[in-house]
């Protein structure tokens, strides 16, 4: 049965894994429209930055949907499992990142542009050069997504099933325990998550600090 | 430079640059042929950075040709480097920026490392190989852009205003590196709007009004004795002492 | 680029371990069974005879049925006999068993504005909340409970969807919500016995009418079939289901209480 340990510690591998999986998909994604020119570029830039505002409950239909036995991906058994949690909260916070991640890198390809493709660089790879040289301003777009994934209820409810000692966490039970009336239990439960979130925060300000004054 | 084939003379043949219904560059026609230092001047706004970009092929001109010798668009770019008016660096070490230029460049990854030091040292930065480049000042910047072109040996060297934003001190540091670029055979192609820097290291003139190309001549013939009105204008509107 | 394809396929392998390593079953099951505890006190035992793990996801009855007829289940548990039978006609479910019964209470202000508190006779209880447009906190999520309220405002002679006033409020939602809802209102509101015993959130809220034979509510357990998902956990199902009705289970489901009540009574045949 769910320990408030494992609750926690279940809350930070899904999202983690989540944001990390959502970053090294999302950060080629976004450089690469930040720097690419074709056809439909603005509308994909304009659907991206509204995929921001996905409902999480909604995601987490589409990603039952597509893993219930009874449709296109059931074979696989992920269901009501941490794997089912992370797929939907990486497609909840992909938009974010990239979309994020191309209005960074759009802004800092006006500097760097002419230079880059004087020495040879050329598309993909002059973004992903980019990517790398903002790296702690990317720190930004990483922890709006991992904000996002910490606090979200409705996709992972819906696709983890809420078991107890295998796909609870925080904001699920924090959930259940309201429903049942327990109100005290279910506000420490959100202070826990709002300390942590802060922590998070604190913890990426200081290393965005410390990289500005190393590498100017 | 190049070991075979030269990639000069780079030949434009009534190139024209047109952006946002306004004409930049309008009927350029010249061969820029390998040895004498080739200044562009103009006053501002006439067209020579849109003039360089097209030369170095930054833009794609709208009407006309820019043609270099032989094929290759690698070799293109191998034959040339350019540096402007503000040093764009990496947020790496001064010798990481260098290397970051020598891996494009598909150099052997161990000879990377003793080329980029020998650059650094061409310039007069190798003791500060290490620092991040950003924290260097505008003087040194520029040189360490010069070093990361030196290391690539261009055969056609590109300078948009290299001075422009520096004192009479860092100008001199960067005009003696163009210098030995030009003594080890590196053609140098350099816009810049002071006169002064101009007669110092030029061969010959490139006038620039406009968008159009209103006067060539050798560096002593335009200053003593321009054969165009407008180059007479320019060169007397223009204070010589800057 | 190649840290990133390394960290890629790490993320991809370390994000949990496949779970066939462990023997379980998935059973459907209602919000108000979960939020009793049974399953708490229950599962521990049958998981360390059997040695396989029951993961409960618990959703409204509707949404359980629904669950399983997707084959998103191995068995079904809920409380909701016409709508289970109607499962295993429709070849959904293998064959159903009945397993426990618990019941259903009235709770309401302790000022009671209806009158109906102590009574034994829910029907007349109900006839009397209308009467006098007493606030009622209904479910209305299709649940077993939501059923059970309906047949009672049947059994009334009330048409609750035509006769319905502002006094009745339909939360559309599970029962410890709808509880803080009633809490919150000072309403009358249907609710099981176990939610209501493990409830925190009571305010003025107390047992208004219990005991009515028609308040008890039958639970009953199913296996999906494998005919129609030939994927289903048929033997551990089955075993499962074996146990719920034998006398060790049975008896767990007995010794079951909070506060020295027991909340469910077996009943399996």
């Amino acid at each position: 049965m769910s320990t408030l340990g494992e609750i926690v510690a279940l809350s930070l591998a899904v999202s983690l894994s989540a944001v990390l999986l959502a970053t090294l998909l999302g950060l080629p994604l976004g450089a690469a429209i930040a720097v690419g020119r074709f056809p439909g570029r603005r509308v994909l830039i304009v659907l991206l930055n509204a995929l921001m505002g996905l409902p999480p409950v909604v995601v987490g239909l589409l990603v039952y949907l597509l893993l219930s036995r009874a449709g296109p991906l059931g074979e696989l058994g992920l269901l009501f499992t941490p794997r089912a949690m992370v797929i939907a909260q990486t497609i909840l916070v992909l938009p974010i990142i990239a979309a994020l991640c191309r209005q960074s890198v759009e802004d800092a390809w006006v500097e760097y542009e002419e230079q880059l493709r004087s020495l040879g660089a050329h598309g993909l790879h002059a973004a992903l050069t980019l990517v790398w040289d903002i790296r702690f301003s990317l720190v930004t777009a990483v922890l709006a997504g991992l904000g996002r994934a910490l606090a979200e209820v409705g996709a992972v409810i819906i696709v983890g099933g809420n078991i107890d000692g295998v796909t609870r966490v925080m904001t699920t039970t924090i959930a259940l325990e309201t429903s049942k009336g327990d109100l005290p239990l279910a506000l420490s439960l959100g202070l826990v998550l709002i300390a942590l979130v802060i922590a998070l925060n604190a913890a990426a300000h200081l290393i965005k600090e410390a990289a500005q004054r190393r590498y100017g | 430079m190049a070991a075979s084939g030269s990639i000069l003379p780079l030949t434009l043949r009534d190139a024209g640059f047109a952006a946002g219904g306004r004409s930049i560059i309008e009927g350029v026609s010249a061969e820029v042929a390998a040895g004498p230092t080739t200044i562009i001047l103009g006053a501002n706004g006439a067209g020579k950075s849109v003039l360089m970009r097209l030369m170095h092929g930054l833009l794609q001109p709208t009407s006309g040709v820019v043609a270099w010798r032989g094929q290759g668009a690698e070799r293109l770019r191998r034959g040339q480097a350019m540096v402007f008016q503000r040093p764009i660096m990496l947020r790496r070490s001064a010798l990481a920026n260098i290397l970051y230029a020598l891996e494009l460049a598909r150099i052997p990854a161990a000879e990377r490392g003793r080329q980029a030091m020998d650059a650094l040292r061409e310039v007069g930065l190798a003791e500060v190989a290490h620092r991040p480049a950003r924290v260097l000042s505008g003087g040194e910047q520029q040189r360490l852009a010069l070093a990361r072109a030196w290391a690539l040996h261009p055969e056609v060297l590109f300078l948009d205003e290299p001075t422009a934003n520096l004192d009479p001190g860092a100008t001199r540091e960067i005009e003696n590196v163009i210098k030995a670029f030009d003594a080890s055979g590196t053609k140098i192609v350099m816009s810049t709007h002071n006169l002064g820097q101009a007669r110092r290291l030029g061969d010959e003139v490139l006038f620039i009004h406009q968008g159009r190309l209103v006067e060539r001549a050798p560096v002593d013939t335009f200053f003593r004795q321009p054969a165009s009105a407008e180059a007479a204008a320019f060169i007397k509107g223009e204070l010589p002492w800057t | 680029m190649d840290l990133m394809r390394i960290l890629l396929t790490l993320s991809l392998c370390l994000a949990f371990p496949v779970a066939a390593q462990q023997r379980f079953i998935t059973v459907a099951s209602t919000t108000s069974t979960e939020q009793s505890g049974l399953f708490k006190h229950l599962l521990p035992l049958f998981e360390k005879k059997a040695g396989i793990q029951v993961r409960v996801v618990a959703l409204g009855t509707g949404q359980s049925l629904d669950m399983a007829k997707r084959g998103d289940a191995d068995v079904v548990f809920v409380h909701a006999k016409p709508l289970e039978e109607r499962f295993v006609a429709e070849g959904y479910g293998v064959q159903r068993f009945e397993v426990m019964y618990n019941d259903f209470v009235l709770v309401g202000p302790k000022s009671d504005p209806a009158k109906v508190a102590g009574g034994k006779d829910i029907v007349t209880a109900f006839q009397k909340v209308k009467a006098a447009q007493a606030p009622f906190a209904s479910r209305g999520d299709k649940s077993g409970t939501h059923f059970a309220e309906l047949e009672l405002w049947n059994a009334a002679g009330i048409d609750i969807a035509k006769d319905k006033g502002p006094w009745y409020r339909d939360t559309g939602s599970g029962m410890g919500p709808t509880l803080n809802t009633a809490s919150g209102m000072n309403a009358y509101a249907l609710t099981d016995r176990g939610t209501w015993l493990s409830f925190k959130n009571r305010g003025e809220l107390v047992i208004s009418v219990e005991g009515d034979r028609r308040l008890f509510n039958q639970y009953g357990v199913i296996l999906v079939h494998p005919a129609k998902h030939p994927h289903v956990k048929k033997e551990m199902g089955q075993t499962f289901i074996e146990w719920i009705v034998s006398p060790d289970g049975q008896k767990a489901i007995a010794d079951y209480k909070i506060g020295g009540e027991q909340l469910f009574f077996p009943n399996a045949k």
